[in-house]
């Protein structure tokens, strides 16, 4: 991992704009920032580590707790969507997974949050699983989606959560 | 009249650099490379292009502005942050012509006198993410982007970089302090960008569908862009229509278009029966039925109370409760509130909290008066265009939807049955 950082952090010449590009590569790989890379950070951009903290925390696609999922599914609660009944997407995911927005489901598998606009109003409601965007949503279509997820047993890598 | 969308409606357009060349693709870059600066900024001026991310500032003027600077080094920055409730025309360009994009700010940096860029694009816009790097990558490949562009004496890069879920960088000083790496909280303005912007040198910082519009007015002039549409705000606009409508998307159109022409013809018409809509999304204040004949152009929807902003028209109808809907946009706010300045951090949290009391019938009258006055003094004194326009649905909706919120505080009931008083 520090050496993939510290290829970003060269090719912004150790300024701190490779912040940002640093921490969306710890999310997706580690799923969230460690003491350890904060420290690490800190240092290569001479930085208060606090200063990493506080960027890592403003930023909702980013966490400072590492928190796996296998499966992140923004659900877009804004207007529009809700016009559509994002709300009624919700429920059936809570009731599905068996978790609420904000959490992670026993077998590490899904982690639900509800996020602002995802520029798809004209399709909505919608939600993105990792970087899949799902349009006109309906709760069977849901359903559909996430028993496909649900069955499928691979043990591929872990990706990001983000809270 | 397609300016914006020419290539994309267009059947069997890919977006990728050879079905862009083959749509006069880059020709109008190779034209500017033969005029001189101070002539780019001319034609732009000349059709009086105002920005579409939602301040409508004149796009020519603020491009003179940087070019006038002495400081060096400039940067042009692309505003691809779209993040506005109800706007989804930016993605719209940059999944499927993003060279359209690319091309404008190599001009404008040319116009200018920047060498490099940046697309800030949102965290979570990952099908754009790929699809830009690609075309990035082509157009320094064809030697459009880089090192003596075309075999001339301008160099000019651009870098992609990625926002990472944050509302308020949209609004362009958040912005500038997110690509600086720093917590994206805006800024205090004046000065401006363009004087004062990425690392304190100016900048000019545009919307994508801004920049989408700056090849077509460089091959065709100034004047031709400048009699389309409305007089007030030339061109087309880009007007994302969702809610319950027929049929939601997004409809390049002269500028002079009628909001109900828009709603009916294109969109269809409503679905169910009219109550209210919201012209320039969940910042904006609320437009009655029979506001219906406005010009959808920056000037005449200020006009009649509330703002073209970046173009969402989301459309509500009857079975809909204006106390909920109200509730929801304040929710939107208290989230999305950087935190920065005090008027803002704690009215929008304030709003939120009155207006779920009144949702569950624990309102008081008073409390109407109370969030007059609050969005009064927000707009007052908010530090950035969030704060300020924060409480325009919530107040707009009180104005016009009196009863229904009375109904809720008086009697606890919700006329149409959304809300759970209990
Ligand atoms: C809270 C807030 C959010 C904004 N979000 C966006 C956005 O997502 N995209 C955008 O282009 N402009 C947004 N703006 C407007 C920008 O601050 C800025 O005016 C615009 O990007 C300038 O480009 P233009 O002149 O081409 O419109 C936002 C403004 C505010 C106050
Ligand atoms: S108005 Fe709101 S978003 Fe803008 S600076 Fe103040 S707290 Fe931040
Ligand atoms: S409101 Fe859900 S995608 Fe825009």
């Amino acid at each position: 991992m520090k050496e993939r950082l510290k290829q970003i952090l060269n090719s912004y010449h150790n300024q701190r704009e490779a912040l940002l590009p640093c921490l969306h590569l710890i999310q997706k790989e580690e799923g969230g920032l460690s003491e350890e890379i904060a420290l690490f950070l800190a240092k290569e951009l001479n930085l208060p580590p606090v200063e990493v903290y506080s960027v890592a925390s403003f930023y909702s696609m980013f966490t400072v707790k590492q928190q796996k999922a296998k499966y992140i599914i923004r659900v877009c609660v804004s207007l529009p969507c809700y016009l559509k009944g994002s709300d009624k997407i919700l429920e059936v995911l809570h009731k599905e997974l068996g978790i609420n927005s904000g959490e992670v489901s026993a077998d590490k598998k899904f982690f639900i949050e509800e996020v602002s606009c995802l520029g798809a109003c004209g399709k909505a409601p919608v939600m993105l699983i990792n970087e899949t965007l799902y349009d006109n949503l309906t709760p069977e279509k849901v359903r559909e989606i996430i028993s496909q997820l649900k069955d499928e047993n691979s043990t591929e890598e872990y990706s990001q959560t983000g809270l | 009249m397609k300016i914006v969308l020419r290539n994309i409606h267009k059947q069997g357009y890919k977006g990728d650099i050879e079905s862009y060349l083959k749509e006069q693709g880059y020709t109008a870059l190779k034209k500017a490379l033969t005029l001189s600066p101070s002539q780019i900024i001319e034609e732009v001026k000349k059709a009086r292009l105002l920005g579409r991310g939602g301040a409508g500032f004149p796009c020519g003027v603020k491009w003179e502005f940087v070019y006038r600077e002495k400081e060096f080094p400039k940067y042009v920055v692309c505003n691809a942050d779209e993040g506005e409730p109800g706007t989804f025309k930016d993605r719209l360009i940059l999944e499927n012509d993003p060279h359209l994009l690319i091309e404008a700010m190599i001009i404008c940096g040319f116009a200018i006198g920047a060498e490099e860029g940046f697309i800030y694009l949102r965290g979570e816009y990952f099908k754009a993410y790929q699809i830009l790097e690609r075309a990035l990558e082509e157009a320094r490949s064809k030697g459009f982007l880089g090192e003596h562009i075309l075999n001339s004496n301008f160099s000019f890069h651009i870098r992609l970089y990625r926002g990472a879920g944050a509302y308020i960088c949209g609004e362009e000083t958040a912005l500038l302090d997110s690509l600086e790496g720093k917590k994206g909280q805006s800024r205090v303005k004046p000065p401006f960008p363009t004087f004062v912007g990425f690392k304190n040198k100016p900048t000019v910082l545009n919307n994508v569908e801004t920049f989408a519009n700056i090849t077509q007015i460089l091959l065709n002039g100034g004047e031709w862009f400048a009699q389309i549409g409305s007089s007030h705000s030339p061109g087309t606009k880009l007007y994302c229509l969702s809610g319950d409508v027929k049929k939601p998307g997004v409809y390049e159109l002269p500028t002079n278009i009628s909001l109900n022409q828009l709603i009916e013809e294109f969109g269809g018409g409503v679905e169910g029966e009219l109550k209210a809509v919201l012209p320039g999304g969940v910042s904006s204040s609320l437009l009655t039925p029979d506001k219906l004949d406005v010009i959808m152009d920056y000037f005449h929807l200020q006009e009649v109370g509330s703002m073209l902003g970046s173009g969402a028209v989301i459309v509500i109808n009857k079975d809909r409760c204006m106390v909920d809907l109200a509730k929801r946009c304040a929710e939107f706010f208290d989230y999305e509130s950087c935190g920065k300045c005090v008027p803002c951090r704690e009215g929008t949290k304030r709003a939120r909290e009155i207006l779920v009391n009144i949702t569950r019938g624990k309102g008081e009258l008073k409390d109407l008066e109370l969030l007059k006055e609050l969005a009064e003094v927000m707009f007052d004194t908010s530090r950035c265009g969030l704060g300020q326009s924060a409480l325009n649905p919530v107040r707009s909706s009180i104005e016009k939807f009196s009863q229904e919120f009375e109904e809720h505080i008086l009697k606890k009931r919700c006329p149409l049955g959304i809300c759970s008083l209990c």
